[in-house]
C-alpha cells in the first residue's frame, strides 16, 4: 500500500507527505491494545485504521454501558455520601 | 499512573470532577424513590451527555474534535429549547450567534478546502481512503480534517476516550460498593 513517491505540489497545494502518515498511523497503533500486544511490527495502515475504527466503537459502547449501569446505580443510593468516598478513593 | 491522581490540572482530574459534579446535578433532579424504566432511560441518557460534555469542556477548544463536540451539544440544546417554545431562547441564541456563524463558516471553508485536498490525497493515499471516511464519521467534526489531522486527532480523541471510560468504571465499582 505505501507509495513511497514524493510528488511535487500542483497549484500550490501542499502535499501531505507519505512520512508524515506513517508517522501518525505508527502512533495510533500504540494506542491500540489489540496490534500493540500482538507485536508484529508488519501492519498495513489500512488494518491500523480498521482496528482504529472498531476500537472507538466499542469504546463509545463501553461508554454507553457504563452510563446505564450509572444510571441503575444512581436510583438506589445516595450521591452525596459517596461523593467523598470516591474522591476520597481516586485521590490516593 | 495513578500518580496523575495528584495533579489537580491533569486531563483525568479535570474529568472526574466536572463529571462527579454533572452525576450529583442529575441524581438531585429526581427523588431517588422513582425509578421507573422510562426515568432510568432518561438519566442514561443524560449521564451519557454529561460524560461526552465533560470530556469534551476539560479538553476545551484545543482540539478540533472537542469544538465539534461542544458546537453539536450547544446547537442541540438550543433546538430543545426553541422547540418548547421558551422566549429565553432567543437571548441564548444572539449571544451564541457569532461563535456558531464562525464555527459553521469555518466549517463549510474546510469542507470547500476538502474536497480539493482530497481528489489528491485519495490518489496518494487510496488504500486508506475508505477506512479514513469510515473514521471521519467516528470522529467528531471528521468530515472537514484532512488526512494528517484525522489522524492526529484521531490518536487524541481515543487518549481522552479511554480517560472518560476508566474514570466512569471506577465510579461505578465505588457506587456498586456502597
Amino acid at each position: 500500500m505505501s507509495s513511497r513517491r514524493s510528488r511535487q505540489s500542483t497549484a500550490g497545494v501542499s502535499r501531505i507527505s507519505d512520512d508524515q502518515i506513517i508517522e501518525l498511523v505508527s502512533k495510533l497503533q500504540q494506542l491500540l491494545p489489540e496490534i500493540r500486544d500482538r507485536r508484529s511490527d508488519k501492519v498495513s495502515a489500512s488494518k491500523v485504521l480498521q482496528e482504529t475504527c472498531n476500537y472507538i466503537r466499542s469504546l463509545h459502547r463501553e461508554v454507553d454501558d457504563l452510563s446505564e449501569r450509572l444510571s441503575q446505580l444512581l436510583a438506589t443510593i445516595d450521591a452525596d455520601s459517596a461523593e467523598a468516598a470516591i474522591i476520597r478513593s481516586l485521590i490516593m | 499512573m495513578d500518580s496523575q491522581h495528584l495533579n489537580p490540572s491533569s486531563l483525568k482530574s479535570r474529568f472526574t470532577a466536572r463529571f462527579l459534579r454533572a452525576l450529583i446535578k442529575i441524581n438531585a433532579q429526581k427523588p431517588i424513590s422513582s425509578s421507573s424504566p422510562r426515568e432510568i432511560f432518561q438519566r442514561y441518557r443524560r449521564i451519557k451527555v454529561a460524560a461526552d460534555k465533560s470530556m469534551a469542556y476539560s479538553v476545551r477548544s484545543r482540539r478540533t474534535w472537542s469544538r465539534a463536540t461542544l458546537w453539536k451539544l450547544r446547537s442541540r440544546s438550543r433546538r430543545r429549547l426553541a422547540s418548547s417554545g421558551r422566549r429565553s431562547s432567543i437571548k441564548t441564541r444572539t449571544t451564541t450567534t457569532t461563535t456558531t456563524t464562525t464555527t459553521s463558516t469555518n466549517h463549510r471553508a474546510a469542507i470547500v478546502e476538502k474536497t480539493s485536498h482530497e481528489k489528491e490525497n485519495k490518489e496518494d493515499h487510496v488504500g486508506l481512503a475508505v477506512q479514513a471516511e469510515e473514521l471521519r464519521e467516528l470522529v467528531p467534526g471528521g468530515e472537514s480534517m484532512d488526512l494528517c489531522n484525522l489522524l492526529d486527532e484521531t490518536a487524541h480523541y481515543i487518549k481522552c476516550l479511554t480517560t472518560q471510560v476508566q474514570v466512569m468504571k471506577k465510579i461505578a465499582n465505588l457506587y456498586s460498593l456502597e
